[in-house]
């Protein structure tokens, strides 16, 4: 059987991007340890809306670890204590009675605080839009069968096709680098023949992006795929180095 | 009086796509520069659309409610997306595709739809394919299919666990190109508030930016809306908490038809409620019906150990065990369409054999598939469903038997629409699952995403350009229009009196209580009376909401309590048009079941002779009883049976 546990929550409250931000402690009480982290968060708005306050803002939707919208800093780690998952799949049972639960929004340059937990994340669509697709109309395309793709590949492209966009790997970069995002797409594209056609054009134009929106350099500290709630690998990184310089040289 | 004209195309049934495709009218490349259409949403057919109309040439505007397209609630489907391509050798083909599909929709869906979804379904895989989506492989490198519910065939294309996200990412990348190209111009956490009609025509919306809090006008040739389903008014679903019927609602009323409300899918493998606190529900994906084999005590003493906890799962030996679903649908067996199997699970609660503390779960059990196939192959299929589960429920789906129940999970209903997938508004489209076109009473597994990318790759491009070669005379639409002003001060004003209630409750509390009266009244056993009192309660609902709600902060800012409280208006408006509509209904099929109407056998009955139409449901004026309109369903080329998944 489920308890309850009672315990103190900072929370990261800012009104908006240039207003100065500051830690907000609620005691929660009695919250049953079978509800989700979110839920948790949603009791607090509950109790605040009740007492006349504004409800802390922050990015959810689907809470079933897919929709990549979810975000939070628990205790300094993207998406909490357990590995593997988002912080939507974070259950209250991680924690115990007595804790304090502190939680911060993404910190990095290129995800500007919008209000409270809630970051602009337009930029990873911008890199997507420089060259995360393969440059396809609808229709005119041959039978699906008629590309032939070994079992391995096909894998290793959808190991990498994983990612959630959440930023995490940014937020646990100490450089901001967004390398592990941008080279899950690439590996994604450029590992399958349909992808191959493009892959220097590819590579350089959507590092050049992810250079030109303000993210760090990748110094390999593996921080991104510590934090990865997709467990996506920093191989993925070295495989954009070498479709990079490859490409680099061709110039 | 309202006209209703399905336009489905003469001739036979499979030329009529052939036929509508080499008659209709198309918009020249110069003139297509000069069109701009809207298209509200970014899943599966909305973000297909945008990115086909885009590379078409027309100047698009599209809408996403979240930070990123990549978020619509398409990317939560896990199983896969059926195509009649029959790379299985095993007896597929178009028209089996075509008749699974309406069979498993119960006979209320449109032969001429249908038909065309399963004739465009293998350009579909074809299409994703080509967009580099990791659809899963044989050794030889061929694609790889599974079988689903309701078919006897493996059709069913998967990417993991994950086939709405890759599908999805597909389309976020085919529309990320026209993005970057400036055919489609990206509006992302705006909230689409009104649509906006100048003489009779679909000309614009009105939209919340959800930064700033502002209200934004928009003007277009046409306006298409992919804004998904309503199930959400149910509070608890499987829906993400964003997905709402509001789009739908505001159509409704402004005069656009709402077909079928009360079709509403209850998914079978639902992880079970627990607790008051829940926000949402977390579906397994039905694939899991492949190998899982679902089951309940024999003994009722047995299930009442299992509901206080002093016997557990593995405690019940092979011989005490009711495989419920093989018993009653030998030939289905635990492949039976999802409403069939929901209601299968409900019938053995209901009868006390329930398994959990609530004795509202069924068991879907692996150790059958385990000892035949192996842990391996088992971790191969499913792998990620069982992280998820035990992640949710911290318990080992490989030791213990995972427990499910049904929930709340998709809208067959929806806006009318013609087979252009126009609505009765002339220039308004719907598509995906905010119409309600293809899926009958019942959606069968892994139809929604191949319906999602039909509409958005394949129909809807070429049916808006019969409607917009009228347009080519017509300049760009100016938001200055008196309608514009008019639509936007009647927002404003409702938003200011939702502020201005200043009640006790919180938007939450009251749509928990919403989520109560539909799951207890227009849930998955109605009756006359149930739906009669559901009008009562919902109305109270209504009246509870507009004299008790709470909406801290301001109109005119970033406001998540305010975005909350007009959708939950909205809901309750589904709710009661639901109750309508079921109550109207006098038979059980599909989704639907009234009591009243059901076989010896507890089966759905069917009454073909008075039911065998689409509700199509009028808006009247706020407190006043909607007005029903019939589409009649002609059954030409199929003959209408009983259901039958026993032989």
């Amino acid at each position: 059987m489920e308890k309850n546990i009672n315990f103190t929550l900072r929370v990261w409250r800012q009104r908006g991007p240039k207003a100065k931000g500051a830690f907000e402690s609620y005691e929660m009480k009695d919250i049953p340890t079978d509800t989700s982290f979110l839920e948790m968060l949603d009791i607090l708005n509950e109790q605040l809306i009740n007492d006349g306050q504004e409800p802390v803002v922050y990015d959810h939707d689907c809470r079933e670890g897919i929709c990549g919208m979810c975000s939070l800093y628990i205790n300094g780690r993207p998406h909490g204590p357990k590995g593997g998952v988002t912080t939507c799949q974070v259950y209250m049972r991680s924690f115990n009675s007595g804790d304090t639960i502190t939680v911060e929004p993404w910190r990095s340059a290129g995800f500007p605080i919008i209000r409270d937990l809630m970051v602009d994340r337009g930029a990873f669509d911008k890199i997507i839009q420089a060259g995360g697709y393969i440059d396809v109309n609808t229709g005119g395309v041959p039978d699906a069968n008629n590309i032939i793709i070994p079992k391995e590949i096909a894998e290793k492209s959808m190991d990498a096709a994983s990612c959630v966009g959440c930023g995490a790997c940014v937020a646990a970069c100490k450089n901001g680098s967004a390398m592990l995002f941008v080279s899950a797409k690439l590996s994604q594209l450029n590992l399958l023949p349909q992808g191959k056609a493009e892959a220097s054009r590819r590579a350089k134009a959507m590092v050049s992006k992810m250079d030109e929106l303000g993210f760090g350099n990748c110094t390999n500290t593996r921080a991104c795929e510590a934090e990865c709630p997709k467990e996506i690998t920093i191989s993925n990184i070295a495989r954009l180095n070498r479709d990079f310089i490859k490409a680099k040289l061709k110039d | 009086m309202t006209k209703i004209n399905s336009k489905i195309p003469q001739g036979p049934l499979a030329e009529k796509w052939t036929n509508y495709k080499a008659k209709q009218r198309l918009v020249n490349p110069a003139n297509k520069r000069r069109l701009d259409i809207i298209v509200v949403g970014t899943g599966l057919a909305g973000a297909s659309a945008a990115a086909s109309l885009g590379e078409l040439g027309f100047n698009v505007l599209n809408f996403c409610i979240q930070d990123s397209p990549r978020r619509a609630h398409s990317i939560a489907a896990q199983g896969g997306i059926n195509a009649a391509k029959n790379y299985q050798n095993d007896g597929d083909s178009v028209y089996r595709l075509f008749y699974d599909t309406i069979k498993g929709g119960d006979y209320r869906a449109r032969e001429a739809n249908v038909y065309r979804l399963a004739e465009v379904s293998n350009a579909i895989i074809d299409q994703c394919v080509a967009q580099g989506v990791p659809f899963a492989r044989e050794y030889g490198g061929t694609l790889a299919n599974r079988s689903f519910g309701g078919a006897q065939v493996s059709r069913t294309f998967y990417a993991r666990g994950q086939t709405g996200q890759q599908l999805l990412l597909g389309a976020y990348s085919a529309l990320s190109r026209q993005i970057a190209k400036g055919t489609v111009k990206l509006y992302t956490r705006h909230e689409m508030l009104d649509v906006v009609l100048v003489d009779g025509r679909a000309r614009g919306i009105i939209a919340r930016d959800l930064i700033t809090g502002k209200l934004k006008r928009f003007a277009a040739h046409a306006v298409v809306v992919g804004t998904g389903g309503y199930a959400n008014a149910f509070f608890l679903s499987t829906n993400a908490m964003e997905s709402n019927g509001s789009v739908a609602i505001q159509c409704y009323k402004k005069g656009a038809l709402f077909a079928n409300p009360c079709f509403a899918q209850i998914h079978p493998t639902c992880i079970p409620v627990h607790g008051d606190k829940q926000s949402k529900l977390t579906l397994m994906s039905e694939s899991l019906r492949n190998d899982g084999r679902i089951w309940v005590p024999k003994k009722k003493e047995d299930a009442e150990a299992l509901q206080k906890g002093t016997k557990k799962a593995n405690d019940i030996p092979d011989e005490d065990r009711d495989f419920y679903l093989e018993r009653r649908y030998p030939a289905f067996g635990n492949l039976v369409p999802r409403d069939v199997a929901s209601r299968a699970a409900k019938e053995r609660c209901d009868a006390g054999f329930g398994v959990n503390n609530t004795g509202l779960a069924v068991y879907l059990d692996f150790k059958y598939a385990i000892d035949r196939l192996g842990k391996d192959v088992v971790t191969d299929r499913y792998g990620n469903l069982f992280d998820m589960y035990e992640e949710i429920t911290a318990e080992d789906p490989y030791t213990t038997p995972m427990m499910i129940f049904p929930a709340l999970h998709y809208t067959m209903g929806g806006l009318w629409v013609d087979y252009e997938l126009m609505t009765n508004i002339p220039g308004l489209f719907a598509i995906g699952e905010a119409n309600f076109s293809d899926h009958g009473a019942n959606r069968l597994g892994a139809s929604a995403l191949m319906q999602g990318l039909a509409d958005g790759y394949f129909i809807l491009p070429y049916t808006i350009q019969n409607y917009l070669a009228d347009q080519i005379q017509v300049p760009r639409i100016s938001t200055d229009l008196k309608e514009f002003e008019e639509a936007e001060k009647a927002l404003m004003d409702k938003m200011k009196k939702i502020k201005a209630v200043q009640g006790k409750h919180s938007v939450d509390y009251i749509h928990k209580q919403l989520g109560h009266v539909m799951w207890d009244f227009v849930g998955m056993a109605r009756t006359k009376e149930s739906l009669e009192k559901a009008i009562v309660e919902l109305e109270k609902v209504a009246k509870d909401f507009w004299s008790n709600v709470r909406v801290p902060g301001e109109v005119n800012d970033l406001n998540i309590e305010l975005e909350k409280a007009l959708r939950l208006a909205d809901f309750i408006d589904v709710g009661i048009l639901m109750a309508y509509d079921a109550l109207n209904r006098k038979e059980s099929c599909g989704g639907h079941f009234r009591e009243e109407y059901q076989t010896p056998e507890g089966e759905a009955l069917r009454d073909d002779e008075e039911f065998n139409y689409v509700a199509c449901w009028k808006y009247t004026g706020e407190g006043s009883a909607p007005e029903m309109i019939k589409e009649p369903l002609n059954y030409e080329f199929v003959e209408v049976e009983t259901r039958d998944y026993k032989s």
